[in-house]
C-alpha cells in the first residue's frame, strides 16, 4: 500500500480531474490501488478536508468532496511566495537570486553577454 | 551605577558599529566571518540595551542584574524612586518585547513553512534529470529551499529551461548550502526585528546586510564543487528572466546592485581577508558576546 502522503496526492489528482464533487465511494472507485480498504479513502478525505485543501457538502447520507481551490491557484500561491511577492518579509525560504526590472535588467543583461562571449 | 553606564556604552557602541557596517564592503571578503560579527552586534545590543535598564533600576540592591532580579522576586521589594521603578518596567517590557517578537517571528516562519511543504506534497514533481530536487509546473524562475529538519531543494520548470545543465548544477550547490549551514536561523532574528521596525533605516539595512552576506557564504561554498562563472551566469540569467516570468506585475525586493555584487565576486575575485583579520574579527564577535552576559552578572 502507498504511504498516506502519496494518497492524499492521488486523491487531490483524482478531485481535480473532476467537475464535480464526489463522494468518497467515488473516489475509492477512481483509484487505481482497488486493495484501498474504504475507510482509508474516508481518512484520508477527512485529513485533507481538515487541512483545508478540500470542502465538503452534505449529499444525503454521504459528504461530497471538491478541492478548494485549483491546482493553479496552489501553483500561483507557491510561486509567489518563491519569488518573495506576497509582501511577507518572513525567512520562511531561501531564494537563490531574484528579477530585477528596467534599467537595472539591462544591466545585468549586457554583463551576461559578455560572461558569454 | 558603573555596570549600567557601562551596558548604556555598550548598547550605543553596537548600534553606531550596526550603522557603520552596513556600509562596509571589506565584509564581502570575509562573509563567514562578517555574519558572526552582525550576529554578536545583535545579541549584545539587545541585552545591553536590556541591561543598562534593569541595572540603573536595581543598582541600590548592589547585588548586580542577575542576582538584584532573583532578591527583589524573592523578597518582594521593589526600588523606591520613581525613576528606578520606571527603569526596571522598561527594562522588562523591552525584555519582553524582544523574546515575544523573536519567537513569534520563529513561530510563524515554521507556520509558512509547514503550508508551503504540505502543497509542495500534494503538487510538486520529481524530475529524473535532477534527483532529490522538487520541481514545480511554472514556467516562471525560481529556485529556492524550504528549510527545517528535512530540508527541500525545489525548482519551478522555468528553471530547467532558462538554466544550462552546467548552471543548474550551480544554483542547486548553492541552495544546498543555505541548506547545510541553515542559513535560515542566522537570518530570522533580523528578518523579525526589521519587520516590527519597518521605520527603522538601520535595522533594515542590517537585515539587507546579513541576507546579501549570507547569499555570499552559500556562493562560496558552491564555487569550491561547481564553476564560479556558471554560478554567475546562472545569477544573470536569473536577475533578467523578469521579462516572461512575472504573470503578477510587481517585483520582489532584491536589487540589480546585489546580483551585480555577487557577480562580481564570483568572475573577479578579490582576495579573501587575511587569516589574522578573520581570526580577529571572530575573536572580536566572541569577546563582544561574552560582554553583555559578564556585565549582567557583575554585583553592583
Amino acid at each position: 500500500m502507498k504511504g498516506l502522503g502519496e494518497l492524499e496526492r492521488s486523491i487531490m489528482d483524482i478531485l481535480w480531474a473532476e467537475r464535480g464533487p464526489l463522494t468518497a465511494r467515488e473516489v475509492g472507485r477512481l483509484i487505481a490501488d482497488r486493495d484501498l480498504a474504504p475507510t482509508t479513502v474516508m481518512t484520508v478525505l477527512d485529513r485533507l478536508t481538515r487541512k483545508g485543501f478540500l470542502t465538503r457538502t452534505r449529499d444525503g447520507r454521504a459528504w461530497r468532496y471538491e478541492p478548494a481551490a485549483s491546482r493553479d491557484a496552489y501553483v500561483a500561491e507557491l510561486m509567489l511566495e518563491a519569488l518573495d511577492l506576497t509582501g511577507d518579509r518572513s525567512a520562511a525560504l531561501q531564494r537563490f537570486a531574484q528579477a530585477v526590472s528596467g534599467s537595472e535588467a539591462e544591466i545585468l543583461r549586457r554583463a551576461l553577454t559578455e560572461l558569454e562571449e | 551605577m558603573i555596570a549600567a553606564a557601562t551596558l548604556a556604552a555598550l548598547a550605543t557602541v553596537c548600534a553606531v558599529g550596526a550603522w557603520r557596517l552596513t556600509s562596509h564592503r571589506w565584509t564581502w571578503r570575509a562573509p563567514r566571518a562578517a555574519i558572526l560579527l552582525w550576529q554578536s552586534l545583535g545579541v549584545t545590543w539587545g541585552l545591553a540595551s536590556v541591561g543598562a535598564l534593569l541595572a540603573f533600576a536595581l543598582q541600590p540592591f548592589g547585588r548586580g542584574i542577575v542576582h538584584g532580579l532573583a532578591y527583589i522576586g524573592h523578597h518582594w521589594r521593589e526600588p523606591h524612586d520613581l525613576p528606578r521603578i520606571v527603569s526596571l518596567v522598561a527594562g522588562l517590557a523591552l525584555l519582553a518585547a524582544l523574546s515575544t517578537v523573536l519567537m513569534w517571528a520563529g513561530v510563524e516562519t515554521l507556520r509558512a513553512r509547514r503550508r508551503h511543504r504540505m502543497l509542495l506534497a500534494l503538487i510538486a514533481r520529481e524530475e529524473p534529470g535532477v534527483p532529490g530536487v522538487r520541481v514545480l509546473d511554472h514556467p516562471g524562475a525560481a529556485a529556492y529551499c524550504v528549510p527545517g529538519l528535512r530540508s527541500q531543494v525545489v525548482i519551478s520548470a522555468g528553471t530547467l529551461r532558462l538554466l544550462s545543465p552546467d548552471e543548474l548544477t550551480a544554483v542547486l550547490a548553492h541552495e544546498s548550502a543555505h541548506v547545510r549551514e541553515r542559513h535560515d536561523l542566522v537570518l530570522l532574528p533580523f528578518a523579525a526585528l526589521s519587520r516590527i521596525l519597518p521605520w527603522s533605516k538601520t535595522v533594515h539595512e542590517a537585515h539587507a546586510s546579513v541576507a546579501l552576506l549570507i547569499e555570499m557564504a552559500a556562493d562560496d561554498r558552491a564555487r569550491r564543487q561547481c564553476s564560479p562563472k556558471r554560478l554567475a551566469t546562472a545569477l544573470l540569467r536569473f536577475g533578467t528572466a523578469a521579462a516572461y516570468a512575472t504573470p503578477y506585475g510587481a517585483l520582489g525586493a532584491s536589487t540589480g546592485e546585489n546580483v551585480m555584487a555577487r557577480v562580481n565576486r564570483l568572475v573577479k575575485p578579490r582576495a579573501e581577508l587575511p587569516a589574522h583579520a578573520r581570526f580577529a574579527i571572530v575573536a572580536g564577535s566572541a569577546l563582544l558576546t561574552a560582554s553583555a552576559p559578564l556585565l549582567w552578572l557583575l554585583p553592583g
